[in-house]
């Protein structure tokens, strides 16, 4: 009988302490609808310096055009950059609540941006980035020169030993970077019958780590790859021509069998910070370079070693005449 | 698999239980008998039957459609989500913004005068060193974030553990009830549900809160509702006839007397809080695991540890002061105790004054060191001269590739080239000899609900690559913890290796293991031992040395050599504490499944993260969910009979 009248007790307890902490949450946050699209980082604005939000992907070319901007209006326009690293597809998201400001490099999302852009209208574009990406198969240039024929997708299959590895289970290995990126890689190598078998490395940093490897025993190796990429100055590698890219051809995932297109890359705003971001939302709309200049900063940073600050400074003090256009 | 069939109970005590065990595996035949034949027939193929799948996928992508077109509009999220988010920012950036306003100055003499109170001078050195660290590395900023993160998950879970904590030490339905809920709460891997936690909340600090408070508030819980129930009969019953109310007993005797595990509980959250500010850096949390994991993109190591090592020392710091705090819990009150804390309180203001004054408020960016480009030498030399054409014993990828090719490759295939029905069957049976009936079967539908779901192919993948991991950590951490058993000197200097290895995040060693391995599944065993090494070799040291010291005496008298006194004593005696070392090495190497996805461990591990990174729910919850079935399973089939009182302390 105690025990009952404990355990009552106790939950009781537990009803009122929850009670309070839901009033406590309520009045706090004021006791309206909460805005969900408008949710800025924590961090953000903080000891009242203006700051902007942006969102960093996974590989050093987007890792340049934010060093870029962030230098610029750091030491140019007086603001404070926060960064985040996101996955493109999820960086939509954030882009959509106002929890990241903006997105300098897209490579195409079709139904992201019928989604947010023509529907919801949360998201603007923000004009081109200057540089046009490409997605490919590559083999290394010390092989493709010994091996000329290998270059066409039609001789890959003479190769497939040669490309073996343990994980490949007896076939040519081509290995496959993050899962967040763009990929037909699997319906390739089904519907072009090649003797491959596609292994993911899983993360851009292992398929890095694992190409210089190749490279420095000079083994032959095939793998998906894209360009504008620093790494090409490092291990420079021929692209393996595929059916050509005709438009539509990839449009049922199961059945692509043609290369892929060239996508000239693309800059989103969040359509709150494009309206009021003020200088800032100004320069990054102007923000525009070339595949050149994003390869010299990403060099520097994955390379060198440099931090993207020391490198993003390097390329400004250098290229006056490209920025001085971003910021009239 | 060896390990697992020599703790069947057979091996002590074979005159007692044969017969239990018999009649249990004739039971189980018995079954097959019927069973298998049935099944065989309706459904004859090697891998699960498709006729026995649900595809939810369907289901799961119409869900997340739904949550990211209603987000901005519908009640739910706009009056009830939408304000608990709200309410977690505004509380993150109210402790971030007292962080920066007592810069660096004044944080570190705060945390430093704490820690003097707390658990005295040395530990408060130590602190004060640990902060200037972080600055020094040049990730003031970062740590901040980080911190100001921490302060508000770590409260917010112990909040949350201590109702759930309450309501179970209070009411033994409660605690039923809860008890499997806090046990899915700790199995589940993070990564699983960071993903719907996301499409509600979004990227950004409030979903990572959030996903922290659902990792660390479950050893809060377990640890409240033991204090609760071990206080002491007597000192309730004399303050029970003192005419006292039930709330009066509850705050003034109840409460005050578990205040030994209440500390030990809030220890453990902050641990497995901090564990998890790195994986909520993949959900954009902002702070340090974001540095190490913006590194990662660079393939920067360097700069990986030099965010990592804030992480380690902030982790170092907190477990000694919360241990050292609930050491001295029983000790007298020190004679003007409050009066210390006053001048402490106002040292602590005065410095941060100071520093606000002197215009010292950011860390100044000349004090920097540079760990990040040694380090990267040091790693560069490593593959040079590792990776390959080492005379004789080989480079590091020529082992890998044995590895793969000898005990992956084959472990793989054979778990996938056995009849479904077959692998269900050794689960059974596995569970049953090592437990009862029931731990048998949540095993069986463990094992049978990835069948369902259909992931049969790939959770078999991933089993094999965690069965290889547990049995070189094992081989490792036995090894490693009888010889600290044997000798104090190798213990202390291991101590303080086991601590880095363990709180340091698992993205900083990613670029390493490539770098030695190659890509695919042989990088992902090696994180994965590299993960779960040192909690092995600890209760293995542990163990050891709990022995019974007459046994050994008596042992040594007979004339046993130092051999056969490990292996005819101390390892006999020390079988539970083994046998626990083999189930946390399970449920260990299981979490870091995940980041072995990152590296080319491929199979469940990828499809999560792939989830993750394309926003797509139904292949992300379906691999989580598959996951948690394996590792209650395997949880199940190395759990010794008797239940642990508690977990992950």
């Amino acid at each position: 009988m105690r025990l009952r009248t404990r355990s009552f007790r106790a939950s009781r307890t537990t009803a009122v302490v929850a009670g309070a902490v839901s009033t406590a949450l309520l009045t706090l946050t004021g006791c309206g609808a909460a805005d969900m699209t408008k949710q800025a980082s924590p961090f953000a604005n903080a000891q009242g310096a203006k700051t902007v939000t942006l969102s960093v992907q996974s590989w050093v070319g987007a890792q340049a055009n934010v060093a870029v901007a962030q230098y610029l209006l750091e030491k140019k326009l007086d603001y404070r950059v926060d960064t985040v690293q996101i996955d493109e597809v999820p960086a939509w998201d954030a882009l959509s609540q106002g929890r990241v400001d903006a997105l300098l490099e897209d490579w195409g999302h079709p139904e992201e941006e019928q989604r947010y852009v023509k529907d919801k209208k949360t998201i603007v574009p923000g004009g081109d980035l200057g540089v046009t990406g490409h997605i490919g198969w590559f083999v290394p240039t010390y092989f493709a020169k010994q091996h000329p024929d290998v270059t066409d997708w039609k001789n890959l299959n003479k190769y497939a030993d040669r490309m073996r590895t343990a994980e490949s289970g007896g076939k040519g290995q081509l290995m496959d970077g993050s899962p967040s990126y763009v990929t037909n890689d699997k319906a390739l190598v089904k519907n072009l019958d090649l003797d491959y078998q596609v292994v993911f490395a899983g993360s851009e940093a292992a398929q890095i780590t694992q190409i210089k490897q190749f490279a420095k025993e000079k083994k032959p190796f095939l793998t998906y790859w894209y360009s504008p990429q620093w790494l090409f100055k490092k291990v420079p590698m021929t692209e393996v021509k595929l059916p050509a890219y005709k438009e539509g051809c990839d449009a049922d995932p199961e059945k692509v069998a043609c290369a892929y297109p060239h996508t000239p890359l693309q800059k989103y705003l969040n359509s709150d910070f494009s309206k009021n971001g003020g200088e800032a939302a100004a320069l990054l709309k102007k923000f525009k370079w070339t595949t050149e200049d994003q390869n010299e900063v990403s060099l520097m940073i994955a390379d060198q070693k440099m931090s993207p600050e020391e490198a993003a400074k390097k390329w400004v003090d250098s290229h006056e005449s490209t920025w001085k256009a971003w910021l009239s | 698999m060896a390990t697992i069939t020599a703790a069947a109970p057979r091996a002590t005590a074979p005159g007692v239980l044969e017969r239990p065990v018999v009649r249990k595996l004739l039971l189980l035949a018995l079954v097959a008998a019927i069973l298998v034949p049935l099944a065989n027939a309706r459904w004859a193929s090697g891998t699960w039957p498709s006729a026995l799948t649900v595809d939810f996928s369907e289901q799961l992508t119409k869900a997340s459609v739904w949550i990211i077109d209603n987000r901005d509009s519908h009640p739910l999220f706009v009056y009830f989500f939408g304000h608990l988010s709200n309410a977690v920012v505004i509380c993150v950036r109210a402790v971030y913004l007292v962080l920066l306003a007592a810069g660096w100055a004044g944080v570190t003499a705060a945390a430093s005068l704490i820690a003097w109170r707390v658990a005295g001078w040395r530990l408060a050195a130590g602190t004060g060193a640990a902060f200037l660290a972080c600055g020094f590395l040049g990730m003031w900023i970062p740590t901040m974030q980080t911190l100001a993160l921490m302060v508000v998950a770590v409260l917010a879970s112990v909040v949350v553990g201590m109702l759930l904590g309450l309501a179970a030490g209070l009411s033994d339905r409660m605690d039923r009830a809860l008890r499997p809920v806090l046990d899915t709460m700790q199995v589940l891997p993070a990564y699983a549900y960071l993903l719907p936690v996301v499409l509600v909340f979004g990227m950004g600090v409030p979903a990572a809160v959030l996903a922290t408070v659902v990792y660390a508030a479950p050893p809060m819980a377990r640890l409240t509702a033991l204090g609760l129930r071990g206080a002491d009969k007597e000192v309730l019953e004399a303050v029970e006839s003192l005419g006292t109310t039930a709330r009066q007993r509850l705050l003034t005797a109840r409460i005050p007397l578990a205040r030994k595990e209440l500390l030990l509980g809030l220890n453990q959250t902050i641990m497995m809080a901090l564990s998890m500010a790195v994986i909520a850096s993949v959900i954009g949390a902002g702070g340090l695991g974001d540095r190490v994991y913006q590194a990662l993109a660079s393939v920067d190591v360097g700069a990986a540890l030099a965010a990592g090592i804030p992480i380690v020392l902030l982790a170092v710091v907190l477990d000694r002061v919360t241990c050292a705090a609930g050491e001295s819990l029983g000790d007298e009150p020190q004679p003007n105790g409050r009066a210390r804390w006053l001048y402490a309180l106002i040292a602590a203001v005065a410095i941060a004054v100071a520093g606000r004054l002197l215009g010292r408020l950011d860390w100044p960016d000349a004090w920097a060191l540079n760990v990040a480009e040694p380090v990267n030498r040091a790693v560069d030399w490593m593959t040079d001269h590792l990776y390959s054409g080492v005379p004789v014993i080989g480079g590091t990828a020529d082992w890998a590739a044995h590895f793969t090719t000898g005990i992956l490759n084959p472990l793989r295939d054979g778990l996938q080239w056995l009849p479904w029905w077959s692998v269900l069957l050794i689960v059974a049976t596995l569970a049953w000899l090592i437990g009862t009936w029931r731990t048998a079967l949540t095993a069986v539908l463990a094992m049978a609900a990835i069948g369902v779901l259909g992931v049969w192919g790939p959770s078999l993948d991933t089993l094999s690559q965690v069965l290889a991991a547990v049995a070189v950590t094992l081989v490792l951490g036995f090894a490693t913890g009888i010889a600290a058993a044997r000798s104090d000197r190798f213990e202390r200097l291991l101590r303080p290796v086991l601590d880095v290895f363990q709180t340091m995040p698992q993205f900083v060693y990613l670029i390493p293991v490539v770098a030695l391995f190659g890509v695919g599944r042989a990088p992902a065993v090696a994180a994965a031992v590299v993960y779960a090494l040192p909690a092995v070799v600890r209760i293995t040291t542990q163990g050891l040395r709990q022995v019974d010291p007459a046994a050994l005496e008596s042992a040594r008298s007979l004339g046993a050599t130092t051999a056969q006194q490990l292996r005819q004593v101390q390892l006999p005696l020390a079988r539970p504490a083994l046998l626990l070392a083999v189930n946390q090495g399970v449920v260990l190497v299981l979490a870091v499944v995940i980041i072995g996805g990152l590296v080319g461990g491929g199979a469940l591990g990828y499809e999560v993260v792939a989830g993750l990174a394309q926003g797509d729910l139904a292949t992300g919850l379906v691999a989580g969910a598959a996951i948690v079935c394996l590792g209650l399973m395997l949880d199940r089939v190395t759990q010794p009979t008797e239940r642990r009182a508690k977990k992950g302390a």
